[in-house]
């Protein structure tokens, strides 16, 4: 049954990691939480869907539910979902950046999310999506390990993109820049940065990972209107636990919510789940509020 | 070179820079002294950007940059240090300075995806001439070290290096001796020298009065947010206006 709960545990706990970087990154970046976030993720999932009948309906791959239309309409969700965060930056928060404070920030930020989410419901109603009928078969991986296909699959996507970050922080003049900024954007001024330059990468990337997110969330689990929305309290989570700022803390706060929330289904009943992130989010405030990497304030 | 105008900055009702007109001239070490609050650092942060001025105009080899944001300044050759330097405390010393390179394409978004070998090249180049401006700096032994662990002196070197790796034509120095034991001072001396020989000019905020007597050839002095005397360092201390500045100021 652990190992059950892991492996649940971890697929769900990948695309919380995959939303909370852009989340954090942002957040490091132009210091405000930006509660529209999870709309990315949202956005991305039914943008994917649309992609995919674009594209035809190709014969699913092995044994996935899902073909290579899906593959295809992935990376071009995360691609416009980077354009919206883009817009987004451009038409609302660069302005308020520019008089608002911090506060004014999130409270537009809360608005944006409503206005996109209400834009998805809109155009595709209440009821939830799902990118194939197809029933997804049971991988026995030992004695009472289960797993379908496709939670294996999108556990090795997020985990790929995750590396894939982090090898562009650490080791590209991109990530040395973004660094910088986030640490002291003055200083990166004078160094010849334009930080305007960095706060737009950082919205693609953080768009494009939430993209990411939620169209594994909708292969794993359903597309609805409020599933970004749900993800947010998680995001936050995740965020705060590793310590917000930190890119290896939100894939690790990630991994640790959605263990958590899956050890809580059988431990206290499924009525519980969504709980547990916030009880986390509590403890780890109380406890050390810098989270596990955090170092700065 | 660098030409101020009746450069203003006010704050709230103080005029902390007030109509300050200097021509700093291309290839020269030029000093600028003056009692505490007498304006100089404000100066240096309007002539590298990090503040707008309220009034007047500064133009750099031709070019109004009064308004230019500072990575503009940077882009266009003008560097400055801080009396108190804060470097990135998270990089290493060799990325502090790496990160100074301008017009590196492995910083825009998809360079590092679609051109990577490209961007890997321009890397190498650029690493190898930060390690030159490391060792020429004395700090080759601490490339790879974070800056966190510098000493208060050895992050004025690192400070200087970075505005190196931007190919600077004029440098803008605040304090670099101040807080720097005198060891490392004579090396400061000695490769601000070496600099000046390659062709880069300096202009220099310092209350040590040997190092710009020793280093400067023009000297104006500011108080009171006003320019108040230029000239040779020798004539320019023993002026009378300038000593009871000083000792003003003290009073």
């Amino acid at each position: 049954m652990i190992g059950q709960i892991l492996i649940d545990g971890i697929t769900s706990g990948a695309m919380i990691g995959l939303g909370a970087i852009g989340l954090t990154l942002t957040y490091g970046l132009l210091r405000f939480a930006n509660f529209a976030h999870g709309e990315f993720a949202t956005w991305g999932a039914y943008l994917a869907m649309l992609g995919a009948g674009a594209f035809g309906g190709a014969a699913p791959i092995g044994a996935l539910t899902f073909g290579w239309p899906l593959v295809v309409a992935l990376m071009v969700a995360m691609a416009l979902t980077a354009l919206l965060a883009l817009a987004l930056d451009a038409a609302l928060f660069r302005r308020l950046r520019r008089h608002g404070n911090a506060i004014v920030l999130v409270i537009a930020s809360f608005g944006a999310s409503l206005a996109l989410r209400s834009a998805i419901e809109f155009a595709f109603g209440p009821e939830p999506y799902y990118y194939t009928t197809d029933i997804a078969m049971t991988l026995r991986l030992a004695p009472g390990l289960r797993a379908t296909a496709d939670q294996l699959v999108v556990l090795a996507a997020a985990l790929v993109l995750m590396l894939a970050m982090h090898v562009l922080l650490t080791r590209t003049p991109l990530g040395r820049a973004m660094r910088a900024v986030s640490e002291n954007p003055d200083l990166a001024r004078l160094a010849g940065i334009d930080p305007a330059r960095i706060v737009r990468a950082t919205w693609a990337i953080g768009g494009a990972l939430a993209a990411a997110a939620g169209v594994f969330l909708g292969v794993t689990v359903q597309l609805r209107p409020s599933m970004g929305f749900e993800l947010l309290l998680p995001l936050f989570a995740a965020a705060i636990l590793g310590g917000v700022g930190s890119v290896p803390g939100a894939m690790l706060g990630g991994l640790v919510i959605g263990i958590a929330e899956a050890a809580a289904v059988p431990l206290a009943g499924a009525q519980y789940r969504a709980a547990v992130a916030f009880v986390v989010l509590l403890a780890m405030l109380l406890v050390r509020p810098r989270g596990l990497f955090g170092g700065r304030e | 070179m660098l030409e101020l105008s009746g450069v203003t900055r006010r704050f709230g009702g103080a005029w902390a820079v007030d109509g300050v007109s200097l021509h700093i001239p291309p290839g020269r070490i030029t000093g600028l002294i003056g009692p505490n609050g007498a304006g100089k650092t404000t100066l240096f942060n309007l002539i590298a950007g990090s503040l707008r001025p309220t009034a007047g105009a500064i133009r750099f080899e031709g070019r109004d940059i009064a308004h230019a944001p500072p990575h503009r300044r940077a882009a266009l050759g003008l560097g400055r240090t801080f009396q108190i330097p804060r470097p990135f405390a998270a990089m290493t010393v060799l990325e502090n300075v790496l990160l100074a390179a301008l017009h590196q394409r492995g910083e825009r978004a998809f360079a590092n995806w679609l051109a990577p070998r490209a961007v890997a090249a321009e890397e190498r180049r650029n690493i190898v001439r930060a390690r030159e401006i490391i060792d020429f700096l004395a700090l080759g032994r601490l490339a790879a070290a974070p800056a966190s662990v510098l000493s208060g002196g050895q992050r004025k070197l690192l400070e200087l290096a970075r505005v190196l790796m931007a190919e600077p034509r004029l440098v803008l120095l605040d304090e670099p001796a101040a807080g720097v034991n005198p060891t490392l001072l004579e090396t400061i001396i000695e490769r601000i020298r070496e600099l000046h020989a390659r062709g880069i000019s300096f202009l220099i905020v310092e209350h040590n009065l040997d190092l710009v007597a020793r280093l400067c050839g023009e000297v104006h002095v500011m108080a009171g947010g006003r320019l108040l005397a230029s000239g040779p360092p020798e004539a320019v201390t023993r002026d009378a206006r300038v000593i009871e500045a000083y000792l003003g100021g003290a009073a």
